[in-house]
């Protein structure tokens, strides 16, 4: 029973622990984010890797996740004969809450594990050492481009998420079913708010931005250097990160949309 | 070894746990332009030795004084000043994978220099140049051989022309001529460029070849130095059987373990 406590209060102890480095690795990243800022080409090539090479799971999920609404929504919809309101709820869930979860989530599975794996890899043979050892700080030079990097795109890649996203609903209920097309946009236009609606799904998407990229680069520099400690921190990403990103998206739609602010 | 001394350590201790110190109570001195080996089966701690060397660990008592600085006394300021005098070779040459070999060896230089980019391409084709390897500077490090790669990465360690050079296992996983040209490449650069080197390893016969003088390291312990030649010559146990690749000796061939009937009778019960 003792050893059993004992082991109990030594993992909680170093989940803690392991927390508190967490956070102290999030402020020094900040603090030393005068490089990836100062000399922006280095965060212009992470963009590349982290954003625009998610761009097609973005682009086809999107796509795909509005056909799904365009589809669910008219069933529902039209049982109450107002169909042509199909335009506000495609938009309206995929601005507020799909675009920025779903996005989230697949930035965290394409770009967040792949962040994790490059760093932990340089780790486990040796190059971040060798950047320190060439007076290179390793957090200036590898981790806040990086994290910068995930921070910019993740909203961009969330509003393109929703945008593929309308224009699929759009297909299967305009295109498809027969929605009539003028009441579809004036409708989503008219209901649609900017601040309410738009800028709080950016929000979201720029939190969950600094979540995930967060949560990869501390795995990745945390990994330990082997086969299969990279392989445990990049699991490690995708699954806390997901789950961040659930958990502060309650959060958020808690403080944004509920009270005062309900709609 | 008259000549100024450029590594002072005196009697250090260090531990990654507190049951098994790496080192205990470690003494060692390397004069300018040397090249000096440090040696010992693997496990013993050269490698934790040239870490606190280069102040990546701090030692637990004593002092280790390197280029004039006490090393166990920087803040990660100091030590990233200090670093900018040093060069060091990693084991599998650790290039940066997403860089060509020209980019790798510029690398320092763009970090930390503002040279003008037809004066940095100048430098870096002479570094190039130097571990004979011009020729591939557009290549990417998973073109190249093993051995390449680890010229490369001195061509970089020396980007700077720093005063002093570590070397981490240097020759591990090298063909023979591969071997002989990293060797010759370190002897070279050392006495050319004015360096001082330290040279991590337990290929016997390549370092003595090379270097100077040698510290023989046993499990946390510097048990024996001098010259290569007078090593050859000693009667010490542990060093003639280092020296001479014996399976048995002071350092055992069997890992500690409880008498052997017993651990046989504890698993035929189990």
């Amino acid at each position: 029973m003792a050893e059993l406590l004992g082991r109990l209060g030594h993992t909680v102890t170093s989940k803690i622990w392991r927390l508190g480095f967490a956070a102290r690795f999030f402020a020094y990243t900040l603090l030393h984010s005068g490089t990836a800022l100062r000399r922006f080409g280095l965060t212009v090539r992470e963009i590349y890797f982290a954003g625009v090479m998610s761009l097609v799971i973005i682009l086809v999920s999107g796509m795909f996740v509005g056909m799904v609404l365009g589809l669910q929504g008219y069933e529902t919809l039209q049982r109450y004969g107002s169909s042509e309101a199909l335009g506000i709820l495609v938009a309206l869930s995929l601005v507020r809450e799909l675009g920025p979860v779903v996005a989230g989530l697949l930035f965290a599975s394409r770009a967040g594990s792949a962040i994790t794996a490059e760093i932990g890899l340089m780790k486990a043979t040796e190059q971040i050492a060798a950047m320190e050892m060439m007076a290179v700080d390793p957090i200036a030079r590898v981790v806040a481009p990086r994290f910068w990097a995930g921070v910019i795109s993740m909203p961009l890649l969330a509003a393109l998420f929703s945008a593929m996203g309308i224009f699929g609903g759009y297909l299967v209920g305009v295109q498809l079913i027969g929605v009539d097309e003028g009441a579809f946009w004036s409708q989503m236009q008219a209901s649609v708010d900017w601040r309410e609606d738009v800028l709080n799904g950016v929000i979201k998407s720029v939190v969950f931005g600094v979540a995930v990229t967060w949560i990869a680069v501390f795995e990745g520099y945390d990994a330990a250097p082997t086969a299969e400690g990279v392989s445990g921190a990049t699991t490690r990403t995708v699954v806390t990160s997901s789950l961040a990103i659930l958990a502060l998206d309650f959060v958020l739609t808690a403080l944004m949309f509920t009270g005062g602010n309900a709609r | 070894m008259a000549s100024p001394s450029i590594v002072e350590i005196e009697n250090v201790t260090f531990g990654y746990d507190a049951a098994r110190p790496a080192l205990d109570g470690v003494s060692l001195r390397i004069g300018a332009g040397s090249v000096v080996g440090i040696m010992g089966q693997s496990g013993c701690g050269k490698t934790t030795l040239l870490r606190i060397i280069a102040g990546w660990l701090k030692a637990g008592s004593g002092s280790a004084r390197v280029l004039g600085e006490r090393v166990d006394k920087l803040d990660s300021a100091g030590i990233f000043a200090l670093r900018r005098k040093m060069g060091m070779l990693f084991q599998f040459g650790a290039l940066f994978t997403d860089m060509t070999v020209f980019d790798n060896v510029a690398f320092q230089m763009r970090e930390h220099t503002d040279l003008p980019s037809d004066l940095v391409n100048d430098l870096v084709l002479m570094k190039l140049e130097a571990v004979g390897l011009r020729g591939a500077a557009r290549l990417m490090p998973s073109e190249l051989s093993g051995g390449m790669a680890r010229r490369v990465a001195l061509a970089r360690a020396i980007a700077l022309d720093p005063q002093l050079m570590l070397y981490d296992e240097p020759f591990t996983g090298l063909d023979p001529i591969s071997l002989g040209v990293i060797a010759r490449l370190i002897r070279t650069l050392n006495d050319s460029l004015g360096q001082t080197s330290i040279v991590v390893s337990h290929d016997v016969q390549e370092c003595f070849d090379l270097v100077d003088y040698v510290y023989m390291m046993s499990p946390a312990h510097i048990v024996a130095h001098g010259t290569p030649a007078e090593l050859r010559r000693s009667q010490e146990p542990f060093v003639g059987q280092f020296v001479r690749g014996e399976t048995d000796g002071p350092i055992p061939f069997h890992y500690p373990a409880p008498p052997y009937q017993a651990d046989l009778e504890a698993l035929g019960h189990g």
